[in-house]
């Protein structure tokens, strides 16, 4: 009986930190259907003493509000069709993004494949030093990576960013983690049905790691939809800002245009959240498997 | 040629498996690795036409240096608060969610899908709850407390620190989650029959399992503790309160000043204590985790 309370009670307390956690997405999205009006009605106070307007609001205080008084798609309206800013900085974040997402998993499936077959002193070195290299947080490595795309002319556009982020080492770690699991005997039968490495690459350990290959994907995506450190160094420059991706620009959105900012908000979260809803046993799948449990 | 037919293609497969890391560590080499030979030099040089050797000067400067020093802090301190509890609460997440209770795979969802919304997305949802006159200030008057100006003090900390672990938290839970999963019954049994207590079992048998996870956990908490620098950049932008100027916040700015012999310091220097701090943990691992490895 006591067991059958404590679990009544810990339900309780599960699906009220489940609330919290939902808080900022629900109200973003539910606050992307109000009125531009509305939403300076209720928000409007943040910003006044920022701009010094001489504005008035409703209230001094920030209302959080769930529901809006009148659902409206007008917000979006705007963002799609009026401003054509938003649109081309979210076309900038996939710009960005998806090549590296891709670039960075191909060269992970390669080097990974190469590190858990015939293992070496040599390869065990470097995969140590990729170790080593993936704890360096962006305030070390943006400063290589400044030097390199000053040198080749690449500063300011966008292969400053997306050429060092194809070969970030985290995603090597993860996949190699997952691939040493892969039982030998696997490959041997393969190779007694006459298959070449490659084919063992594409045909046995690529399918094996698939779950490993969407997650490492997914976190990859995130990370660089998300991005905020490296434009603000690598693509600093006056007309590089126009290539800045959406991440970096809904800081000043939020600012300036506050009646937009939470359909921007959602719009610029839909990808990342749907690709979670679709993927997200893979996901959670890979993230075990290259979790180092049982590593 | 003596080699027999199968021995020549291992030999083959051999230089496959080389051939397939080359791509990998062509670009490390180029993108990481030389240039941060040349940040080593740079550090240790007057400046980057002149090329005088002058030895820690650099550093020293840098040492003395305030603003590094007040980022360096913030840093370490914020480091050090958010990533025991990422990992401590993750923990006691996974354990809760190990016992069975209905909904588990919503909540499971519930706790992961912070993960992937873009912080960009959801910051004035922040904004609007830590606001002067906001929705936790609103809350905590409620209840006769003095409100906080959250944003622009020193408890500014404690927001960027809820923000980290909500992002955090999933991930870390999804992998308690599973070694939780992969003790093996048996031996709790078995101390279960001997009368252990659950505290005795929980100190003694799952953390001894769990010490190579909560190692993974730690360190990639640790890593994203340092990308905390979003958040706080999206929350109040490039001079944000003194308790809440980041490592990264000295770092553009130094961008901006291209001094270069600052910056090939500070990240020499940062990337020397990661060093420091990685080696220390994997000794505490194999001391803890010595008696699990079977």
């Amino acid at each position: 009986m006591r067991a059958k309370s404590l679990d009544i009670l810990l339900t309780f307390f599960m699906i009220l930190a489940a609330l919290l956690f939902l808080i900022p997405i629900i109200v973003t999205i539910a606050d992307s259907f109000m009125t531009s009006g509305e939403i300076s009605a209720n928000y409007g106070a943040m910003f006044n003493n920022m701009n010094g307007s001489e504005q008035t609001y409703i209230s001094e205080n920030v209302n959080l509000k769930l529901i809006p008084d009148e659902v409206t798609v007008s917000q979006y309206r705007s963002v799609l069709t009026a401003n054509p800013d938003y649109l081309v900085k979210f076309w900038n974040s996939v710009r960005l993004t998806v090549p590296i997402t891709l670039f960075q998993l191909l060269v992970a499936l390669l080097a990974s494949y190469g590190f858990s077959r015939y293992p070496s002193k040599l390869k065990g070195i470097i995969f140590f030093a990729y170790i080593i290299l993936m704890i360096m947080p962006y305030q070390v490595t943006l400063v290589p990576n400044f030097l390199v795309a000053k040198r080749f002319g690449l500063l300011n556009t966008r292969s400053a960013i997306i050429l060092p982020a194809i070969f970030s080492p985290f995603s090597i770690y993860l996949l190699t983690k997952v691939m040493r699991r892969i039982p030998v005997s696997y490959i041997e039968a393969a190779k007694l049905d006459g298959a070449n490495e490659l084919q063992i690459l594409m045909k046995i350990y690529a399918p094996l790691c698939k779950n490993a290959l969407i997650a490492i994907g997914l976190l990859i995506f995130i990370d660089y939809w998300n991005m905020v450190e490296q434009p603000l160094i690598l693509m600093s420059s006056d007309e590089a800002k126009a290539m800045q991706p959406l991440s970096v620009f809904l800081a000043q959105i939020n600012t300036q245009d506050i009646g937009l900012a939470f359909a921007v908000g959602v719009v610029y979260m839909i990808p990342s959240l749907l690709l979670f809803l679709y993927f997200e046993d893979s996901l959670v799948d890979g993230i075990v498997s290259s979790g180092g449990i049982k590593g | 040629m003596i080699f027999r037919k199968s021995q020549c293609g291992r030999r083959r497969e051999k230089i496959f498996s080389n051939i397939c890391i080359l791509p990998s560590l062509a670009g490390v080499m180029i993108f990481f690795i030389i240039p941060f030979g040349i940040v080593v030099r740079y550090s240790l040089v007057n400046n980057p036409v002149k090329k005088e050797y002058v030895g820690m000067d650099n550093y020293k400067a840098l040492m003395q240096n305030d603003a590094f020093r007040k980022a360096m802090q913030n840093t370490a301190f914020f480091s050090a608060i958010a990533v025991p509890l990422a990992v401590i609460l993750s923990l006691g997440l996974a354990i809760i969610l190990e016992r069975n209770i209905r909904g588990k795979s919503v909540l499971r969802t519930i706790f992961l899908s912070p993960l992937m919304v873009p912080t960009a997305s959801v910051v004035l949802v922040w904004q609007v709850l830590f606001h002067n006159n906001g929705t936790i200030n609103q809350i905590s008057e409620m209840f006769g407390r003095e409100p906080v100006d959250w944003l622009s003090s020193p408890k500014g900390q404690i927001a960027i620190i809820a923000m980290f672990l909500w992002k955090n938290l999933g991930y870390n839970m999804i992998l308690f989650m599973s070694a939780l999963s992969n003790i093996p019954k048996d031996i709790l049994e078995v101390a279960e029959l001997e009368g252990a207590g659950g505290l005795y079992k929980f100190i003694h048998i799952k953390l001894r399992y769990l010490s190579p996870t909560i190692l993974f956990v730690f360190i990639l908490s640790m890593i994203n503790s340092f990308k905390i620098f979003r958040e706080v950049y999206l929350l109040t932008g490039n001079y944000p309160h003194n308790k809440l100027y980041m490592l990264q916040h000295f770092m553009n700015n130094t961008f901006n000043q291209l001094d270069y012999q600052k910056l090939s310091a500070a990240a020499v220097f940062f990337s020397l204590i990661m060093i420091v701090i990685m080696a220390v943990l994997m000794i505490l691992e194999s001391v803890f985790g010595k008696d699990v490895e079977s």
